[in-house]
């Protein structure tokens, strides 16, 4: 353990800082990255999602600040993004350190104090990876915080409470921010014990989210919302076509119009600074730039690339004789699906504020990764890493779209031509034609009953676009060592492990635009697959399809944890099979990240038009820290679920990416949101466990499995639609 | 051109070009930075604001048809420290997840509530048409129901 405490001189405030080495014991997460241990059995752990804190043992990224007015103010190495994190990590700390949650102020830890996580927001994992450490960390301040209270006061420290931030004993009390005040040298105990958790005040609990009122009152809190004294405003030109490649520029009419203040032209784009947004997107539209573009990419170019069989598979799943036995022999039955290109969508555009001042920079953005926003910045500007310091703002909506952030770059260029603060942000149809898309996929699904109508075999073979691959989080190229992608096969690994002969196969294609992380990565898509397969088995079992799943269950832990769930959705939502009239339930499950979800979706079928009424989801996460915050989080997934396979899909057109704007490029509003959710929660392990991605999988497979029973229509294609 | 106008009880005047949308005079001009930018096209609605009473998409709306109208934005919608009941209902309902999109729809529903007091959900449906990507669209329908209960308490006190 280290410690170190800063004073900082001319500071009106005193700052206690808490950089130790306190509990990182879970030092798990980048084994599967440098380790060579055989394949599937990386790609088995990392199915489990368990490996999600990547902190350094020497900066646990975390930090609290106690002020004289005592309240603390918690660093958090982790973004919030609408995924209620910092309520999480405030809840916790606030448990551990004895001080009412009111008292506690979540913010995000610039680059520059270097206790960023090193890695990424990202994974389902900021809760599940700091809750151990976060509960040690915050316990052992709190006994720093009384051992120097009982100096000050004269008092034992054994005979010391602590409530609510006060310190009293002996007839005598003490505030934490009295307690700081002056206190230079401080000894770092051991890690005291950490209270039960029925003894928690916070943990466990639906306490309101810590953000909730700047939330309500419009406070300017987003990458958007930055502004500086004598900001301009930039805009850089992109090519609407795919692989468009930067030749060079006429400037020459953009150059006197309103506003402008510099024309930047660069190795690899032109861009332009104004005075205003409109003025900036005035010129930069009169810029007329030359691309070098090699192929008009059509829409069915990307079809005929993502199909089972092309490119090169690699096994991620196997057990027993599956191929065999689906090779060649009677009675197999087969059945192919597909999901479409999907954009992130997300409401804040991505952009940056920049300010390049000589060898420094600072940057104002919405990120999941700070350390790489950082790092790009850095090495662009030609500036030492530790100059370059990126200020996290809320995010607009993450969902992995802000794990890579060139656009820092670009603000910070053009901020540099300038010598001024410039804020550099998309407009609508950039980020739709830029975006980092979820993959297409295509599904081969195959299986053999049994007499006794069980599954003998069963097979997946997936093709979808890269995910992890390519993606600026990865920098490392796995693709020769791992060979599928780990991102594009998530969820595509079967979770019937009772199922004697099972197997996997992920075909991986690179698609001439970007693909890559969508929230729960390939987990929508290979439910989908999956469970509309085992439900259209279950039909041909002629079995009741809750049962079925049932049967095919392993009795682990795992196995077990889904089990319930599958029971417990079933029990609330009073399953029943088969339509009434032209409403009925459709079943589906799934695991992620050893997260089990089940949903049930009651839905009914007008003409061609889908509706969902009613969706019940079991989620057994383990611990649920903010049980509210998880509801909030699987009402959120399953609405998303529902936009994303009932009405969104990118296409090609002309060499572009469509459509570029809201409402061609539908999505999800009021009147297709459920107006019944109802969310069961159970905790089959001691420990919380991812929340945020976890509760996409099942509702495509679910819906799709609701329409068979009203239509006798099998939906095997998002967004799904009756023809 | 110089433009003047009421913006959430304070008269302003600007020097704009006449067909600058409002929301970036809102946003970057006069500094009220609640109103968002979303897609520039009228197709989301994060930059719903009001207009004499009336909700509209700020980001397609120029500034010319704004002279002597009286503008509110989020920043506001609430009248010191008491919060709207829009603001209070979303707060008891815990709706907003990242956020971003909220005080367009907050601003939608106050609208609303003005004309239809005690929305149906057919109501709500067609009124509220902006884009959520965290998809808080079922907390939101609550939260729209329990802002008419507040709102006719409100005015069953006064």
């Amino acid at each position: 353990m280290t410690e170190n405490n800063k004073k900082k001189k001319g500071s009106s405030r005193r700052k206690f800082l808490v950089r130790t080495a306190i509990g990182t014991g879970v030092l798990l997460g980048t084994g599967y990255l440098t380790r060579h241990i055989w394949r599937r059995t990386i790609f088995t752990e990392v199915d489990k999602g368990e490996s999600p804190y990547l902190g350094d043992a020497a900066t646990p990224g975390i930090w609290f600040e106690v002020t004289p007015e005592n309240e603390v103010i918690l660093y958090s190495p982790k973004v919030e993004m609408g995924q209620g994190t910092h309520t999480g990590l405030a809840q916790i700390a606030a448990d551990e350190l004895e001080i009412d949650i009111e008292k506690i102020t979540v913010r995000h830890a610039e680059s520059v104090s270097t206790n960023v996580d090193p890695f990424a927001t990202g994974g389902s994992t900021s809760i599940m990876g700091l809750f151990q450490p976060l509960r040690e960390l915050s316990a052992t301040m709190r006994e720093m915080l009384k051992n120097k209270a009982a100096e000050k006061l004269g008092v034992a420290a054994t005979s010391l409470a602590v409530a609510n931030g006060v310190i009293s004993g002996g007839g005598k009390s003490i505030t934490f921010g009295e307690v700081v005040d002056g206190v230079t040298d401080w000894e770092v105990p051991d890690v005291p014990p950490l209270k039960a958790m029925k003894d928690y005040k916070y943990i466990g609990k639906p306490v309101a989210r810590v953000d909730l009122h700047d939330k309500v009152v419009g406070a300017p809190i987003f990458g958007m919302d930055a502004s500086l004294p004598g900001m301009l405003f930039g805009s850089v030109c992109r090519s609407e076509k795919i692989g468009a490649k930067y030749v060079g520029a006429d400037t020459t009419a953009a150059e006197n119009m309103p506003g402008v203040v510099k024309i930047v032209k660069e190795k690899d784009f032109v861009g332009v600074v104004a005075k205003s947004y409109q003025e900036a997107e005035n010129a930069k539209n009169a810029i007329e730039v030359e691309w070098k573009v090699e192929r008009n990419w059509t829409s069915q170019d990307i079809e005929e690339m993502i199909e089972v069989g092309k490119g090169k598979p690699v096994v991620i799943q196997k057990e027993g004789k599956a191929k065999r036995i689906l090779n060649n022999e009677e009675g197999i039955i087969s059945s192919e699906y597909k999901s479409p290109l999907g954009a992130h969508a997300q409401l804040e555009p991505n952009g940056a504020l920049a300010h390049v001042e000589g060898e420094k920079a600072t940057v104002y953005i919405s990120t999941q990764v700070v350390k790489i926003t950082q790092g790009e910045v850095a090495d662009r500007l030609g500036i030492a890493t530790e100059n370059v310091n990126i200020k996290p703002t809320f995010l607009g909506g993450g969902f992995g779209r802000r794990l890579h952030t060139p656009n820092a770059i670009q603000a910070a260029v053009l901020s540099k031509a300038v010598g001024k603060p410039v804020k550099c942000f998309f407009n609508r149809k950039e980020e739709f034609q830029n975006d980092t898309f979820r993959p297409p996929t295509h599904h081969l699904m195959k299986a053999k009953l049994s007499d006794d109508g069980k599954i003998e075999a069963i097979e997946h073979n997936v093709s979808s676009g890269d995910v992890m691959f390519g993606s600026a989080l990865i920098p490392v190229d796995l693709s020769g060592f791992l060979g599928a992608d780990v991102g594009a096969w998530r969820g595509g690994m079967f979770q019937y492990k009772a199922i004697p002969n099972h197997r996997a196969v992920s075909w991986r294609v690179k698609l001439p635009f970007a693909t890559s992380w969508w929230r729960s990565l390939g987990l929508l898509a290979n439910t989908f697959a999956i469970e509309s397969f085992m439900d259209e088995l279950s039909i041909s079992a002629k079995k009741d399809p809750v049962q079925f799943r049932l049967d095919h269950i392993q009795d682990d832990l795992a196995g077990n944890r889904l089990k319930n769930v599958i029971k417990a959705c079933a029990e609330k939502a009073g399953w029943k099979d088969g339509a009434e009239g032209n409403r009925a339930m459709g079943f589906a499950a799934s695991t992620d990240a050893s997260t089990p979800v089940a949903q049930i979706a009651e839905v009914s079928v007008e003409g061609n038009q889908i509706k969902v009424h009613k969706v019940t989801c079991a989620m057994d996460p383990g611990i649920s820290v903010n049980p509210d915050q998880v509801k909030a989080q699987i009402e959120g997934c399953i609405i998303m679920g529902i936009s994303a396979s009932m009405f969104e899909k990118m296409y090609v057109e002309d060499g572009s990416l469509a459509p570029t704007i809201y409402g061609p490029y539908q999505m999800a509003q009021m009147r297709h949101a459920p107006k019944e959710i109802d969310v069961v929660l159970l905790q089959g392990v001691d420990k919380p466990g991812a929340v945020g991605e976890p509760p996409i999988g099942p509702i495509g497979a679910a819906i799709a499995n609701a329409v068979f029973r009203i239509t006798g229509k099998r939906l095997r294609e998002m967004p799904l639609e009756i023809s | 051109m110089k433009i003047s106008f009421t913006l959430n009880g304070t008269a302003q005047s600007v020097e704009v070009a006449e067909n600058t949308p409002l929301l970036w005079v809102v946003r970057d001009v006069l500094d009220l930075k609640g109103t968002k930018f979303g897609c520039g096209k009228a197709a989301c609605g994060a930059c719903t604001l009001h207009v004499d009473g009336e909700a509209i998409r700020s980001c397609s709306y120029p500034i010319k048809m704004v002279e002597g109208k009286n503008i509110t934005t989020i920043e506001g919608l609430s009248s010191g420290d008491s919060l709207h009941a829009v603001q209070q209902a979303w707060k008891e309902e815990i709706v907003p997840q990242c956020g971003y999109c909220q005080p367009g729809f907050m601003m939608a529903t106050a609208a609303m509530l003005d004309k239809i007091p005690n929305p149906t959900d057919e109501d709500i449906d067609k009124n509220i048409q902006n884009i959520c990507r965290c998809g808080t669209y079922y907390r939101m329908r609550k939260a729209i129901h329990r802002a008419a209960e507040i709102k006719a308490a409100e005015a069953s006190d006064s």
